[in-house]
């Protein structure tokens, strides 16, 4: 059942954009972040306000990994398995994780908090291996880490990103997606250590752009230099 | 003589609250949007063709011929559309530049759309980096704010307005005309050329369509001039780049350097393999980019070298492998994923890369015969050059490389009746001696 006021954002979606069908992607984000799913309703309300058929949002809502036709936990869960993150550690932290939650991939547990799954390259190599929780960043994790941050997140303890906040829930971060900002852009570093590193060795030696002192934003040039 | 690395687009990112425009303003950001507004659209078009920006999303097309082809004459309104869809297996540089310096990209796409004259741009990034999204939303509420975005910017009689769209988990909107669909609220299908999108893209309207790093870049070029940034760079490749180095290194990162640095450079700089080990193959630029080995340590990386060493620079992703990887295990995992992403539209695409996992599976398992290395090449001569874009040939570059260069590997599992490698000497938790 979708209420009146999700349906009045799912219309404020819409309305960002020249042509409203291309506020499906982010309504069905918000269709997730309120029904915990993509759900016949909010499949229905999305077709009504677009005046597209329900067969088409369906064949939207089914291209994309991240809409979920099945109940997702408060902790989607979701370890990198692509080569790199595989190799460096990946796969014993996805069998590792299945074991100890005792699911299978794209499953939820019980008590119903966590999901995991196994996920594709999150752009975060340097930091392998990776594993997301609500697509946060929780970089090199050990099958040690892994498991003990899916107990914290078990047990009700505040668990923070390694790059960002403290880990809100799934339904609250679908929500940002949907273009509804949380207001917790502020929180975490500008960038983790390995996105520092050539910066740094840069700086330890003295090397810059062209003519361009340190620490510019568009390496502007320096006329006093 | 340029220094080894050279940072601009990351030189910011150890500042205090880096993504803040108070931040970015207080470090000289956003001078270069006024001086492109008292610049004429086509002179900002003509500063960055000169520059000899290439795209920084792989393909390498220069930046400013691409902004030249938008129809002027055209009466539809004009778009530009950030790709932000950072999803191709080892790159690693765009979501690391939106979180600590989104202003940097919101910046440019202010620069490149007055030059197109779009007053309606987009960034699609890709929906799984959370928090990389709230810093763009925050980036681009706090620059309507200060009025560098909504109407009359700064009194030039400009008005741009600008929609941060999260996407939702598709490799293959990385695919610039997937990536249409996808933001016209479809399923995410490559589309076909031509017409090409700066004639008819965004709802059959003209659009230049770049990546996060390309339109990054554009501020520093207005500030500093086409001569400075080509002063930087090779022949014909100009300027710097992030080279993004992962996996056996002792300090994975990112690396900022004029293009043409070499992989021995860069590997020097992360300070060498990880102790003991020796390099064993080498992705240049992402998954889809041919395998290299030892042997190409000196090969200088951009555009040109790298294509004659029978890769491509792609997006400078380096996922760098030392000797205790097995080649056919990763080979294996990256065509699995191109099978997932496959978007079913070609078919040689769609069915060829299930044929190559289950092929590579079969030989990954010691089963099967030699004859199977033969008959993975044919199934990737027949999804070569086969399908609309480029994912199918980007699924065929591992498998043909790495046949090429470690057919040993594969003839091992054969002979051993199964994978030679322990799993748990290539993590980073390996202890000597230990075993999976």
């Amino acid at each position: 059942m979708i209420d009146s006021q999700t349906r009045a954002e799912l219309e404020e979606i819409a309305a960002r954009y020249p042509q409203k069908r291309s506020g499906l992607l982010p309504m069905l984000h918000l269709v997730q972040s309120v029904e915990g799913q993509i759900t016949p309703a909010g499949i229905e309300t999305c077709a009504e306000i677009l005046d597209i058929s329900a067969a088409e949002v369906s064949g939207v809502a089914t291209f994309y990994t991240m809409y979920k036709r099945r109940p997702v936990g408060d902790y989607h869960v979701g370890v990198c398995t692509n080569t790199l993150c595989a190799i460096m550690g990946g796969d014993l932290i996805f069998e590792r994780l299945k074991d100890h939650l005792d699911v299978g991939n794209d499953e939820t547990t019980d008590d119903g908090k966590v999901t995991l799954e196994h996920v594709e390259c999150n752009a975060a190599c340097d930091y392998a291996p990776v594993v997301m929780v609500n697509w946060e960043f929780m970089d090199n994790q050990t099958p040690e880490s892994a498991a003990q941050l899916v107990d914290d997140l078990r047990a009700g303890k505040e668990v923070t990103s390694t790059r960002g906040p403290r880990i809100v829930t799934w339904r609250e971060a679908e929500r940002v997606l949907a273009g509804f900002p949380d207001d917790l852009a502020d929180d975490g570093p500008a960038a983790g250590p390995a996105s520092l590193v050539g910066l740094q060795i840069a700086r330890q030696n003295g090397w810059t752009a062209p003519g361009v002192s340190t620490g510019s934003t568009t390496g502007q040039r320096e006329d006093d230099q | 003589m340029t220094d080894v690395l050279t940072p601009v687009l990351t030189d910011n990112w150890d500042a205090d609250r880096a993504w803040t425009l108070s931040s970015y303003e207080s470090r000289g950001g956003y001078a270069a949007l006024r001086t492109a507004l008292t610049m004429s659209p086509d002179d900002v078009i003509a500063a960055v063709k000169d520059s000899g920006l290439r795209g920084r999303g792989g393909a390498g097309f220069p930046t400013g011929m691409k902004w030249s082809f938008i129809p002027q004459d055209n009466p539809n309104p004009k778009y530009l559309v950030v790709n932000a869809d950072e999803s191709e297996p080892g790159t690693c540089k765009d979501i690391p530049l939106m979180m600590a310096s989104p202003h940097t990209l919101v910046e440019g796409v202010i620069i490149s759309s007055f030059a197109i004259r779009a007053n309606k741009a987009f960034i699609y990034v890709r929906g799984e980096v959370l928090h990389v999204v709230r810093r763009l939303q925050r980036a681009v509420q706090e620059a309507y704010l200060a009025g560098h975005l909504g109407s009359n910017i700064h009194g030039s009689g400009y008005d741009l307005d600008l929609v941060v769209h999260a996407g939702a988990g598709a490799y293959i909107c990385g695919e610039e005309t997937a990536l249409l669909d996808s933001l016209e609220g479809r399923r995410g299908q490559p589309r076909l050329r031509p017409p090409f999108p700066a004639v008819a893209g965004l709802y059959a309207s003209p659009t230049v369509i770049n990546n996060v790093e390309s339109i990054a870049s554009v501020p520093s070029i207005i500030a500093n001039g086409a001569d400075w940034f080509s002063s930087m760079g090779t022949e014909k490749s100009k300027g710097y780049g992030i080279f993004s180095l992962s996996g056996h290194v002792n300090k994975p990162g990112q690396y900022e350097a004029p293009l043409g640095i070499t992989l021995r450079q860069l590997i020097d700089l992360a300070g060498g393999m990880r102790n003991g080990h020796q390099l064993k193959f080498w992705t240049p630029g992402g998954s889809s980019t041919p395998l290299l080995n030892s042997e190409h340590l000196d090969v200088p990386l951009d555009f040109e070298a790298v294509g004659e060493a029978g890769s491509m620079l792609g997006t400078r992703a380096l996922q760098i492998f030392d000797e205790t990887t097995c080649v056919v295990r990763a080979v294996l995992r990256w065509t699995e994923f191109y099978k997932h992403e496959s978007c079913g539209k070609c078919t040689p695409c769609r069915e060829g890369t299930w044929w190559l996992t289950q092929t590579l599976a079969r030989l990954e398992k010691g089963q099967g015969s030699e004859e199977d290395l033969e008959l993975l090449l044919d199934q990737c001569d027949n999804i070569l050059g086969r399908a609309f874009c480029a994912l199918g040939d980007g699924a065929t570059s591992p498998i043909t490389s790495s046949i090429k260069y470690f057919r040993a590997d594969y003839l091992a599992h054969l002979e051993q009746g199964g994978c030679p490698f322990d799993p748990m000497a290539s993590t980073v938790f390996a202890v000597e001696g230990a075993s999976a």
